[in-house]
């Protein structure tokens, strides 16, 4: 077990290095190849009526006229060991992992990113809980009434939930049970407050968000545990756990739905990791100032920087996602073995 | 497990209703609260009802007014940024040498004194510049502010290294030493033949070359004084020392800031603002869709970048009477046009240039850029109403319906010798879907005279540097015509025309935003301008520059832009400044 993590662990840091590489040869490569020069790169973090010397400056700042061999190592060492960076007066260490400095704000990209997280964790967790319980009830349910009236309107509003955009409920939520109507008992876009400042006002920032995102994902979550419901119940392990007389509550919930969840795990632990590295459309929608937000702003205005540095966060938990998923399959089914 | 399971989740949605119940009991005032006030105090709104005087006016203290911005400063230092909004802003944390006047319509194109006590004195043909300083104007912190500090501002402002956003105004203009770079990386250098402090409250500042308008520039936030013990460079935006009446209490760069009252701030050093709330609530990167929702419900008083409302937002409100009547359309100081580039063939000779100046069709040319309330009122020349100095000139007319006067055209296409029509390129952002729109209007209305146009679209970060404004490239290429736009950085005709009527900003290097006016009487006329310190003498000539540059068919005018802007419920003293183009946010309170 100890070797298997420890195997999945440098396997997850070599796929963040590949991940960097990729991400920085986009933002750095396809330009040059394209024909872009370091002056034409650097026009776009000067203002808006910069000379010629002005810009030629800003190249030389950013380090666009070194090789990208050298560019890409001085990012990856900053992330290792640290970079200094001169900020007019003076000259400040930005500790490792330094993500580098934002080539508009010129702030580092690191603190930012450590801001942010805590916005996108409230949104995901809050959002997951809610999905998952709602989805995975509506899709037992919706198996064990199969053909019914419940059965039919749960897979509809599924297929909805699926089917509707963010920008689209969300915008609609907002306008529906925010903006000081008769319906209203949310806040508005871009009010987050953080858990530890006040937990009451944090939910109720959040509980819009929450629910656009969960509808979003809870429609997935009901049709999975609804056909692994199904699948599961005809089980020939299911017939004789009736047969052994067992309530049905126990037959239904520790032996049918255990069977089913292996699926909806995988889902869930790959959603959920994702959703870490930023819920762009919702955190846009909703004005939230989380990785997502973050991500779509930096790359609006190709902060490279800011997109290197949220890439890689959102691998990592891509990474940890995958690995704690194999790891709980051994949990949750006793024939799967970790080597 | 089972009780576990159920315990979990009551608590959760315990905390939920304990969340709801918080928030739907909270007694605290919000704006749209205000704003019912305000409908039965009787202060009825009308569809541009602020544009030339002040709507709602009051002096009542108190509240806090929240803005919301849809992007992000390019930066909250006084020598680093260069947006509209953030000069309108700045005023509420940092006192300048000089300002625009506080008050509604043309008077806002005023200048007047604010950190220093008069506008300032011209010495030597206007290459000098002399400022005293008013007495008791203190930091944030209590220090006096000297002239000192008003020169070091200056002076850190021109590290384009360290403050790359900002303008290059004083760097091309003050008579600095050779090679200086500012006080970080030229440490020591004397910089008295540039900006001297004789005493702690005068400053005066030595030009390289005589310039009239140099009150414009001490507008700047540049002249914002800066504390040098309290400079952290790149970083002093994180915490400006503030010399207004109010200062920063907490700055989440990307995500927002607070202001509260500056208790250092003295109203009787300061004839200018009234400090009407006790603070602000600024958020940035804010969904512009949800900006202008939540103006129109009351949650929000200010969208600060003060451009107008989305598209979205744009059908509903014009088509709603009751909420048209809470908003203005001003017309802004910038202007979108064609640039006629004389060194393409055909287009060398004048009357083919006024072939297409009486065959465009202007209509068409509105309603690509969104029609007349968010696109513009049509051009008939370059300088817009607001610039003083404007003369209503229109050479070239469109006809009786602004769709293009064919027979005048195919008459000037008689005259170049081309009566048949010809062929050229056009050139346009191709980011920009308005310009791509504009483009195929100017493409279906001068072929009906012949002018046959491909369109050439060139990326948004290099048109100027390598394309469109570079002469060799244009030239090569046969880019008669280029889409174009600008604004004028204040209301003045230097600040509007030198950078795109002046033949010398003209590089073979590319990256000017000048692409087509070569006129050597035009540039004679601006520097007549240049000289001139008599404003009633100088503004006459602006509208003559403006008067040459259509007589040589340069320029296809376009539309003076136009903006819609939503009033916010309950704010007092909403105007729109001339200055600026948006609400004058120094003055604004809440009921």
């Amino acid at each position: 077990m100890v070797t298997y993590i420890i195997r999945r662990l440098i396997w997850g840091v070599f796929m963040l290095a590949i991940v960097s590489m990729i991400t920085f040869m986009i933002f750095f490569l396809v330009p040059r190849l394209a024909g872009a020069t370091s002056e034409s790169l650097a026009t776009r973090y000067v203002g808006r009526t910069a000379t010629a010397e002005q810009v030629k400056i800003a190249a030389e700042k950013l380090g666009f006229n070194d090789p990208l061999v050298v560019q890409y190592g001085r990012f990856a060492k900053g992330i290792v060991a640290g970079a200094d960076y001169d900020y007019g007066p003076g000259v400040e260490r930005c500790p490792a992992p330094c993500f580098g400095y934002s080539f508009l704000t010129r702030l580092p990209v690191w603190p930012d990113l450590l801001d942010r997280l805590p916005v996108t964790i409230s949104l995901a967790l809050g959002a997951a809980v809610i999905w998952l319980i709602a989805g995975v009830a509506t899709g037992v349910v919706s198996a064990l009434r199969r053909g019914s009236f419940f059965d039919r309107a749960a897979m509809s509003i599924a297929l909805a939930g699926v089917s509707l955009p963010i920008f689209f409920t969300g915008i609609v939520s907002l306008v529906v049970f925010s903006y000081g109507r008769p319906l209203a008992f949310a806040a508005p876009g871009g009010s987050f407050t953080p858990f530890f400042d006040n937990p009451a006002q944090w939910a109720y920032s959040l509980i819009l968000p929450w629910i656009t995102l969960a509808f979003l994902y809870a429609a997935g979550y009901a049709r999975l545990t609804r056909s692994g419901m199904l699948e599961t119940m005809n089980e020939d392990y299911i017939r004789t756990a009736r047969a052994k007389g067992l309530t049905e509550r126990v037959v239904v919930f520790k032996h049918g739905l255990r069977g089913a969840l292996t699926p909806i795990l995988t889902i869930f632990g790959l959603d959920l990791g994702l959703l870490m590295g930023g819920a762009v459309l919702t955190e846009s929608t909703f004005s939230l100032p989380g990785i997502g937000k973050y991500a779509i702003d930096a790359i609006t205005n190709q902060d490279l920087p800011k997109v290197m540095g949220v890439t890689l966060v959102a691998a990592f938990f891509v990474v940890v996602a995958n690995l704690v998923v194999d790891l709980l399959y051994a949990v949750v089914d006793p024939r799967v073995r970790l080597t | 497990m089972k009780r576990k399971t159920t315990l979990a989740v009551t608590a959760l949605g315990a905390a939920l209703a304990l969340g709801l119940s918080a928030c739907g009991g909270g007694t605290a005032s919000t704006p749209s609260q205000s704003g019912a006030a305000s409908a039965g105090g009787g202060a009825k709104g009308e569809f541009n009802a602020a544009l030339t005087q002040v709507f709602n006016p009051s002096d009542k203290k108190g509240g806090i007014l929240k803005f919301a911005n849809a992007g992000d400063w390019d930066s909250l230092d006084p020598g680093d940024t260069y947006y509209g909004y953030s000069w309108n802003f700045i005023k509420l944390y940092g006192r300048s040498l000089v300002m625009f006047k506080p008050a509604p319509g043309k008077e806002s194109s005023q200048l007047v004194p604010d950190l220093a006590e008069n506008l300032g004195t011209p010495s030597d043909n206007a290459k000098t510049w002399t400022y005293k300083l008013r007495a008791g104007v203190k930091f944030e912190d209590g220090t006096p502010i000297t002239s000192k500090d008003v020169k070091y501002g200056v002076l850190r402002s021109l590290d384009k290294e360290v403050f790359p956003d900002g303008y290059t105004y004083f760097n091309d203009t003050l008579d600095l030493p050779k090679d200086y770079k500012g006080p970080y990386k030229s440490k020591g250098v004397n910089t008295d033949k540039a900006i001297e402090t004789p005493d702690d409250q005068t400053v005066v500042f030595h030009l390289k070359q005589s310039y009239s308008g140099f009150d414009y520039f001490a507008q700047l936030p540049a002249t914002i004084p800066v504390p040098e013990a309290k400079d952290t460079g790149a970083k002093y935006k994180e915490h400006v020392i503030s010399s207004g009446p109010y200062k920063f209490d907490k700055n989440d760069i990307g995500k927002g800031f607070n202001l509260v009252r500056n208790d250092q701030w003295d109203q009787a050093t300061d004839p200018n603002r009234k400090a009407l709330p006790d603070g602000y609530q600024v958020s940035t990167n804010v969904n512009a869709d949800d900006i202008d929702n939540r103006l129109l419900s009351g949650d929000l008083h200010v969208d600060i970048a003060g451009t107008g409302a989305q598209p979205a937002t744009l059908g509903r409100v014009l088509t709603d009477p009751a909420l048209k009547a809470n908003t203005d359309n001003p017309t802004i100081t910038r202007l979108w046009y064609t640039s006629i580039n004389g060194n393409v063939k055909p287009l060398d000779n004048l009357d083919c240039r006024k072939a297409v100046e009486y065959a465009a069709d202007k209509v068409a040319y509105q309603t690509a850029y969104g029609g007349e309330f968010s696109g513009g009122q049509i051009a008939t020349s370059l300088l817009p109403p607001g610039i003083p100095g404007h003369a209503d000139i229109n050479p070239y007319p469109a006809g009786a319906d602004n769709h293009g006067d064919v027979a005048k055209a195919k008459e000037a296409l008689t005259a170049c010798g081309q009566p048949n029509g010809f062929e050229t390129n056009i050139a346009y952002r191709a980011e920009r879907p308005k310009e791509k729109a504009t483009a195929e209007a100017l493409q279906q209305s001068l072929a009906k005279v012949g002018i046959k146009l491909t369109l050439k679209p060139f990326p948004q970060a290099d048109y100027f540097a390598l394309y469109a404004g570079k002469p060799g490239y244009a030239k090569d290429n046969k880019l008669g015509l280029a889409l174009n736009g600008w604004g004028a950085d204040w209301p003045d005709g230097y600040g509007f025309l030198q950078q795109i009527v002046d033949s010398r900003v003209i590089r073979d290097t590319g990256g000017s935003s000048n692409i087509s006016v070569r006129d050597p009487e035009v540039d004679k006329l601006i520097d007549q301008a240049s000289l001139e310190t008599d404003t009633a003498k100088r503004e006459p000539i602006w509208a003559q520059i403006d008067q040459k540059v259509m007589d040589g068919a340069y320029v296809l005018p376009g539309l003076w832009a136009k903006s819609l802007l939503i009033r916010g419920k309950g704010v007092t003293n909403v105007y729109v400044s001339d200055a600026t183009g948006m609400y004058d946010y120094v003055n604004m309170g809440l009921q």
